[in-house]
């Protein structure tokens, strides 16, 4: 029996897991951004010290799951599992990040919907019984990302207006079954959605119906209203996804024009530091959830988040064979309160 | 969402995509094209006044763009050209330096052989491939369409 | 006068570049195949070579040009060698911009390292 399945797609914990430490670090761009108050620690050079980006994004993982555990006066004993996952191939940040902590390790690929597919897992294995503390982490790098799915950083391309600009950085969750909050009370599990879209330049569109389509799945499961919460806030829509997201929501009939936004479009200046539709990435979510969002809520300005990372499953090797680009979006509340 | 066809919301996001600034992209593209063509010219008369034949201008001229469509782009500088000039900057033939330079360089982390020397060609390798077969096949042509006379 | 007219034919090829860019998903490396591919017939029915005199470096810069001197190379190749001509023109005709690309690609990518955008 599952006695903590609640409608199609969401589980409500019996026990929710209490986040208990965070910890970001971002590159230098995105330390220039409006919430450059909320991260721990702002690069001022993405290479790091390392050979290459993909070294460089590595680093960046391990570093800041290193300081979550320190964060929360933990060692890496502490930790049951690190649940983690990237946008490079065979995940390699995630991987040679676990292969320096000697914690066992489930390596997630959700593209940039990992930050809330590691949570919604962490938090099911926590209620569960099956651990006690979890780390949820995941990272992206503008460079590395770059030169995986699109051009290399020299060659002199123009980025079209629906483009995004893959954030650096990383965030770390530690999860707890004990600890004073904020919670995490509800999970909506995604299903893939593609309605067909192919231009790799216009991830917003390709996320944003498997982003519809988690809320709405999401409101009906719970029996909440987009007016329960505080904030709802998407991972990488960026400027064009969200405005889809407005006008597809409300047609359905559900009005979230005074409490929703996207990391994608919070992190940037897009006027002055030229982003074009927003930022995108694993990162994206990841530094805005255990940054901005997770500060907030410490301080009491924000009691209840629904946060829904989006991901766009995207492989240019597919993509060339004339495959559209099958889009994910996973749900969690966090909430002040346990109930 | 489920009213709604792939075709349909293909259409729908089409136009939610902001429209490229036309105009400016075209007068950039032709100032960044010409200044480089211009240029292109001034090389090819220094060579001319040097005492070069047409065919040997017109590869001195060649190696000299690349070889500063390459340095720029060792530089870090033609991305930013090729950012504000677009095709104006793609086209000459100092693009097609910075189309096999740019990945040569980003590719050194790899080694030499496989990373430099086999990624050089990812984005230029389609004109040499493109190029090669047209031209071989041009110069067939020519002889089957001259042989009768 | 003929550095005007470099600029204008030059400026112009690349803004047809641009159009086709802008309005299509076409991408650069899209649009120097095609162009490639244009100058080679365009050199091959002896349609260029009235631009290359009258613009000079306006239209031999231009990747145009490089399919022209493909064209032109391939069918002096062939009158003069026949079909073996006809394979060894084009490139030998090009050697130069080619060689460069290879050699200078390669010094630069032992000189330089890529620079994150930001």
């Amino acid at each position: 029996m599952a006695l903590k399945k609640l409608g199609s797609q969401t589980v409500k914990f019996h026990n929710p897991p209490s986040i208990i430490s965070t910890y970001t670090i971002v590159g230098p761009k995105e330390g220039e951004g409006p919430l450059k108050d909320y991260f721990d620690f702002i690069l001022e050079d993405d290479m790091w010290g390392q050979a290459s980006f993909e070294k460089a994004e590595a680093k960046i993982q391990e570093e800041t799951i290193k300081a979550a555990i320190n964060n929360g006066n933990l060692t890496n004993q502490d930790i049951d599992f690190i649940l983690s996952g990237d946008l490079l191939n065979q995940i390699v940040s995630s991987t040679y990040t676990a292969r320096q902590l000697s914690i066992p390790y489930y390596g997630l690929y959700g593209a940039c919907s990992t930050m809330t597919e590691s949570l919604s897992l962490g938090a099911m294995i926590i209620d569960g019984g099956f651990a006690d503390k979890v780390v949820c982490a995941t990272s992206s790098h503008f460079s590395s990302a770059e030169r995986q799915f699109r051009f290399p950083l020299e060659y002199g391309s123009q980025r079209n207006f629906s483009s995004q600009w893959t954030v650096t950085g990383a965030g770390a969750t530690i999860l707890s079954s004990t600890g004073d909050g904020p919670y995490i009370t509800y999970a909506t599990t995604g299903k893939i959605v593609d309605k067909g879209i192919k231009d790799a330049s216009n991830m917003g569109a390709a996320m944003a119906p498997a982003a519809v389509d988690t809320l709405i799945t999401h409101f009906k499961d719970t029996g909440f209203s987009p007016s329960d919460y505080d904030l709802i806030i998407s991972g990488d829509l960026g400027k064009i996804g969200k405005s889809i997201v407005l006008d597809l929501l409300k047609k359905e009939g559900y009005d979230l024009s005074n409490n929703f936004t996207d990391c994608g479009v919070e992190i940037f200046d897009g006027e002055k530091q030229d982003t074009h539709a927003g930022g995108s990435g694993c990162a994206c979510a990841a530094v805005v959830f255990n940054g901005y969002i997770y500060k907030e809520m410490k301080k009491g300005n924000l009691k209840r988040v629904l946060l829904m990372a989006t991901g766009a499953l995207h492989s240019t090797i597919i993509n060339q064979q004339g495959e559209s680009i099958p889009g994910i979006a996973h749900a969690i509340t966090i909430d002040i309160n346990k109930d | 969402m489920e009213n709604m066809t792939n075709k349909e919301y293909q259409k729908y996001a089409e136009k939610k995509v902001p429209k490229p600034t036309y105009f400016k992209n075209m007068l950039m593209a032709f100032l960044v094209g010409g200044i480089i063509c211009t240029f292109g010219q001034f090389i090819r008369n220094l060579l001319f006044k040097s005492g070069l034949d047409e065919k040997a201008v017109a590869g001195g001229t060649a190696i000299i763009l690349v070889f500063l469509g390459a340095l720029l782009t060792g530089l870090g500088v033609y991305d930013k050209i090729g950012k504000i000039g677009g095709a104006g900057a793609a086209i000459p033939i100092t693009g097609f330096s910075n189309a096999i330079v740019s990945p040569a360089m980003e590719h050194r982390t790899e080694g030499l052989i496989f990373g430099v020397a086999s990624k050089m060609f990812i984005i230029a390798g389609p004109v040499l491939v493109y190029g090669v077969t047209s031209s071989v096949l041009v110069g067939i042509l020519y002889l089957l369409l001259t042989k009768g006379r | 006068m003929e550095y005007i007219r470099a600029f204008i034919v030059g400026g112009l090829i690349c803004v047809i570049g641009q159009i086709i860019l802008d309005t299509t998903k076409l991408t650069p490396a899209h649009i120097l195949v095609t162009f490639l591919t244009a100058g080679v017939i365009l050199g091959g029915i002896g349609l260029y070579e009235p631009l290359v005199k009258f613009a000079g470096a306006g239209a031999t810069v231009p990747i145009l040009g490089f399919g022209y001197s493909l064209a032109q190379g391939a069918i002096e190749g062939a009158k003069s060698n026949g079909v073996i001509g006809a394979f060894t023109g084009g490139i030998t005709a090009t050697a130069g911009g080619i060689a460069a690309a290879i050699i200078f690609g390669y010094i630069m990518s032992l000189v330089f390292k890529p620079k994150t955008k930001n």
